[in-house]
Order: C-alpha cells, then structure tokens, then sequence
C-alpha cells in the first residue's frame, strides 16, 4: 500500500521534556486511524507537527506521492498541501453566517487579489449547500455560527474541513462534549469522509473508537506503543499497564 | 447571493446620499456660489474634516475589520500631505521668482530660476541647494504619483518586515508608534530635506490661480474631498461586503484557525495595511492644500491615538461609524479649541475649554469604551433592532484584536 503521509523519527522537545520521542508512522490515502494514549503522550504535538505549528528537532515529515517534507512549509502552505485539521474545541468564525464560514473553506484560489475579487458562481452555492445538508445545518445556513449548538458548531468545523478536499484530515477529539445522538452522527460523518480519503482521529472515549471500527495506534511518552485493531491492542499488556488498566 | 452590491449593503447608499445632500447644501451656503452663510474658512473647516473622515474609514478597516490597531496611520497621511505640498511650493515659488526676475536687464537662465526657487524655499534652513528628494518637484503629475507611491513602499516595506516576524496586538501598535515617532523626528531635522520645523507652507496658493479667490478654492477642495470620502467609502464597502471581508473578519477573530484554512494570513494583513495606508495618504493630500501648512508636529505619535480615538468613539467595525466618530469629534474639537464654547464660571475657578478640551475628549474616551463599546455608531442597532450573536460576554475569537462580543454586529 502507497502512504500518503510518512512521518520518521521525529523527536521534539519543549525545555528539556521530550513531548515526542522518535515517533515512526504512517498513513495509506484513504484511510481512517485512530490515535489513544493518556494525556501527555503527545496526541496533540504529533498533529502540530504535521501541520507546520511545531517544528521538530530530528526526524521527517515526507507528504504525498512525491515524499515532499512538509517541515519546510508554513501552516497555510501545508494547508493548501491537502492537510486539514479540526481543533479540540470548535473553532469556526461566530460573527459571520454558516454560509460564510462554508464559502471560506471552500477550495479555491488563496491569493489576497484573487479573493478580493471573488464573487460566488451557481455551483459554489450549490455546493455549500450540498455541504451544510451533509452536516445537517442546511436550516442554519444565514445564522451566525455562533449562534449554534456545541455540537452543530463541531460539525460545521467538520464542514468547513470537507470544503477544504484535503487528502488528509486530522481530527482532534471530536466527540468531546456531544450527546450519544450527536456522537453517532460524527461517526457516520468520518466513516464517509475516509472512503476517498485519509482521516486520523485522535480520542479518548473508548466507546467512541469502538465505533469508528479502524486500526489503532496508540501513543504513550512521544512513541507508537502499540499498532493494530481496537481488540488487538487492548489485549496487549503494555498498553494495558500503561493506558487501560488506571 | 445573486443581489446586488447595494441590496446587500443598504447603509452604502443611505452614506452616498447624506454626503450628496450635504455637499450640495454647503454649496448653496458658500460664498462662492451661494448665500455666503458659510464662511469661506469653515468651508475649509468642513473639507479638512471630510478627509479626516476618509482616513478614519482606513483605519476602520485595519483596525474595526483586519483587528490590526495601528498607531502610525497618520504618517502615510502626513507623508500624502508632504508630497503634494512640495509641488505646491515649488509651483508657486517658481511662479514669483519668475515674475520678479523678469524684469531684470540680463533675462536669468533656467539655472539661475531654480537656484533663485531653493534660495527661497530653502532660506529658512540656511539652504539653497536643493535636496535629492525634490527631484520631481517641478512636475505636478509625478509628485501626485509620489503621494500614492512613498507611503505605499513604506506601509509595504514596515508591514512586510512587521507581519512576516508575526508581530500581532499591543507589540505592533507599540512598533507603529515607533515608526510614526522615527518619521517626524527625522522630520522635524533641517538637513532631512523638507525643511524641518517650519514644515511646507502656503500650500492654500493654488500655483497659476492668483486671480481666483479663496472662496472658489475650497470650495473646489470640498467638493475634491467630498469625492474622494464618496470613492473611498464605496471602495472599502465593497471590500469587506465579499470573500476578502469575510477572511479579514476571520484574521481578526482567530488568526490561527485562517492559517489553518490554507490562507497567508501574512500577505492578506500586509494587503489592508498597504491598501489603508494608500487611502490615508490621499486624504492627506487632500487635506494639507486646505489647512495651508504641513510640519512634522502634524505626524507626531499623538496623531495616530486622535485617529484611534475618533474611530473607537464613532463605532468600529462599521464603516459609517468610522466616519460619523471623525467627523463629530474632530469638528467638536475645533469648536472648543477655537474658543467658541463659552467657558463655565464656577465661582472659584472659570473652565476655559481651550485647555480642558482634551480632558473632555479623554473622558468620553474612557466613557465610550467602558459603557457604549460600539460607539456613535451603535444607536443605529437601536433603530433596526440588530442581535449580535449571544456569547455570554465572551470574545469572538481567542487573539488580541477580535470583537468583544458586545460590539459585534450583525
């Protein structure tokens, strides 16, 4: 199998504290993954560097068919790349509309000159429609987000990620805060999402894993632990010294 | 979305229309074309506070939309000021010295014209020669160039080095501030060029035009400036109405998540930084030839807070906020700098407003950012009744120059 994103050997350290320690993995293009570890095993720091807001001190970080290194490129550089990535806590824009924060995501030219004269075509509102029907916000179209529910503002987020058609999409907690309802609609949302491309979900909620039937990596002190199907790794006796069994 | 510009942004045409109805009546009033219920120097009054409004609406749009607070806006405007002003004089200069050598038995050569012109200019700094910088100022059309390209190159040079070093909030309006400072300090030296302290002045005499009164000419400056308020009001609505309003809104809010979304915030800020100090520095231009004089006090650090203040009263984030907060603030000024508020006796002590003008104009400062943070400008939400989304009091976005809730508007 071809990987889309290899990441080898990448140690980072912040004042001495090793947050990730030759950490190796990989991930093919349509794939969805999911990461656990307790807190502190470097989920988060692991998606910092793929998305350029950390460097790392050793190591790469190889993208696509070409095995470019994304360490030499800037978050929006990496964004335009194919890599997309949904915050912890929902961050989408308050003060504009669903319809805003969707047509900003939308892939299309970044350029400041060519935005500025960026006027919306028929299948451009056609899509966004498409997309806020997808996530279930096709009523809240001219609300302002902030307006929205915890969760509806979580899948606008997961909307506005789709808009973007990254090959690659990281996924920080996404289940954080939701209703069982909600939940199970964010598994469908990523279950379809990683058909035609690569998704990584990083969670704490077993039950939630569970759900999402993928392989598991998990984390512990800035390396791979353990790699496998969800009932593989819970029966390994490391992960379960270190992750399970407290 | 298939409405048009003005169905979309009612507010344009509503601004468009009060600027043309008062252009016409104060037209009507002056003396050159009408009643002379307005003296010809309050008309300059009003022209001079109409650029103000314009370079207000710059600052509106890098500080009420991008969240950028810059403190050094008054330099391109001051900048704007200086370069159309060293046409005037020059123009002018050579049009006397012409005059008074012509009659002299040996005619003078070119040379001797423009070495006559720097004695004049120059005198008062113990000067002849001309500096390098006044290279083009025989040419009306190339200084009119200047004026867009000098405080351009400088806005992109600054915010090139300011926004790719990611220098945001307090830190970028301190190094604003420094540079402001920098300008007029070299400014105000007699060997910058620009003849220090005593600035440029007689910039009110239109070259070629001795024969027109004042009255006719700033009524002419009016009406430039009214023009220019109206393009530029239109031009920076139609900026923020689209896509770029949207992702300069959301640099203001969150600036990491627009990176995330595969935007350079770096090249949109260096973008409205640019364009705002280009808009400035036309308001300048417009406003020195009505003011007569430019000097380096003009783009002192205290300049860019005034602007500040003027926007932040009037209501940021909204255009006509911008523009209703310059205008008010800046022609109250005049009023009580101008000695023409009565002062208050109080028995003990008489308030003579031309020295308490500015503890007022601190106060409500103070007043409007703790009781009425959208400004002037808010009392329109009154009218049409407009929610902003409910937050329970916290910001829109998690970085320094986002909304607080309570200003947001719909």
């Amino acid at each position: 199998m071809s990987t889309l994103l290899e990441v080898s050997g990448v140690s980072v350290s912040f004042d001495g504290f090793k947050a990730i320690n030759n950490l190796s993995f990989s991930i093919g293009p349509a794939e969805l993954r999911a990461i656990i570890g307790p807190n502190g095993a470097g989920k988060t720091t692991f998606m910092d560097i793929v998305t350029g807001k950390t460097r790392p001190d050793e190591g790469a970080v190889l993208w696509g068919e070409t095995s470019q290194s994304l360490l030499r490129m800037n978050e929006s550089q990496i964004a335009r790349a194919g890599i997309g990535r949904k915050f912890q806590r929902p961050t989408v824009f308050e003060d504009q509309t669903v319809y805003d924060n969707l047509a900003m995501a939308l892939k299309k030219d970044r350029a400041p000159w060519s935005v500025l004269f960026f006027r919306p075509a028929a299948e451009d509102a056609a899509r966004i429609e498409e997309l806020a029907e997808e996530i279930g916000l096709a009523d809240e179209l001219h609300r302002k987000s902030g307006e929205l529910s915890h969760g509806q503002k979580q899948w606008l987020e997961i909307g506005m990620l789709l808009a973007q058609e990254p090959r690659l999409l990281l996924v920080d907690e996404p289940a954080a805060g939701m209703t069982l309802a909600e939940r199970e609609h964010t598994t469908d949302l990523l279950k379809e999402a990683a058909k035609t491309r690569a998704v990584v979900v990083v969670e704490h909620d077993m039950e939630f894993v569970r759900r999402l039937d993928c392989r598991v990596t998990v984390l512990h002190e800035g390396s791979v632990l353990a790699e496998g199907s969800l009932d593989h790794v819970t029966k390994n006796q490391d992960v379960i010294d270190v992750y399970l069994g407290r | 979305m298939t409405r048009s510009f003005f169905a979309r942004n009612p507010s344009v045409l509503i601004f468009i229309a009060v600027l043309a109805v008062f252009t016409l009546a104060v037209t009507l009033a002056s003396e050159a074309t009408g009643t002379g219920a307005l003296s010809t120097s309050f008309v300059k009054t009003l022209g001079k506070t109409l650029c103000l409004c314009l370079v207000a609406i710059a600052m509106d749009l890098i500080w009420g939309y991008a969240g950028i607070l810059s403190l050094g806006h008054m330099a391109f405007f001051g900048l704007g000021g200086y370069m159309i002003g060293m046409w005037l004089m020059y123009a002018r200069t050579e049009a006397i010295v012409a005059t008074s050598m012509a009659n002299a038995q040996i005619p003078p050569t070119d040379q001797e014209i423009v070495d006559a012109i720097g004695t004049q200019i120059f005198g008062v700094v113990g000067s002849s020669d001309f500096p390098p910088i006044w290279i083009f100022a025989d040419s009306l059309a190339l200084q009119l160039m200047l004026v867009v390209l000098v405080p351009g190159l400088l806005a992109l040079v600054f915010g090139w080095l300011a926004f790719r070093s990611r220098v945001t909030g307090v830190y970028l309006s301190i190094l604003t501030q420094a540079m402001t400072l920098a300008l007029s300090l070299y400014l105000f030296q007699n060997d910058s060029g620009l003849r220090g302290n005593n600035g440029l002045s007689g910039l009110q005499n239109l070259p070629g035009a001795n024969n027109i009164p004042q009255a006719d000419i700033s009524l002419w400056f009016f009406w430039a400036s009214a023009f220019a308020l109206g393009v530029g009001y239109l031009l920076a609505a139609w900026i923020v109405s689209g896509k770029f309003g949207s992702v300069i809104r959301g640099i203001r809010d969150d600036e990491a998540r627009v990176r995330f979304l595969g935007y350079s915030v770096e090249g949109y800020k260096l973008f409205v930084f640019t364009i705002t100090a280009i808009i400035a520095a036309i308001a300048g231009a417009l406003y020195y030839p009505q003011a007569g004089i430019i000097n380096p006090a003009e783009i002192a650090p205290i300049a860019s807070i005034y602007l500040a203040v003027w926007v932040a009263i009037g209501g940021r984030g909204r255009l006509y906020g911008a523009v209703i907060g310059a205008a008010f603030v800046s022609l109250l000024s005049t009023m009580f700098t101008g000695g023409q508020v009565p002062s208050v006796p109080l028995g003990f002590y008489t308030i003579d407003w031309v020295d308490w003008w500015q503890v007022l104009l601190g106060l409500s400062f103070v007043l409007v950012t703790l009781f009425a943070p959208k400004g002037i400008g808010g009392l329109v939400d009154l009218v049409t009744g407009r929610r902003p989304p409910d937050r329970h009091g916290a910001d829109l976005g998690p970085d320094k120059g986002s909304l607080q809730e309570r200003e947001a508007e719909q």
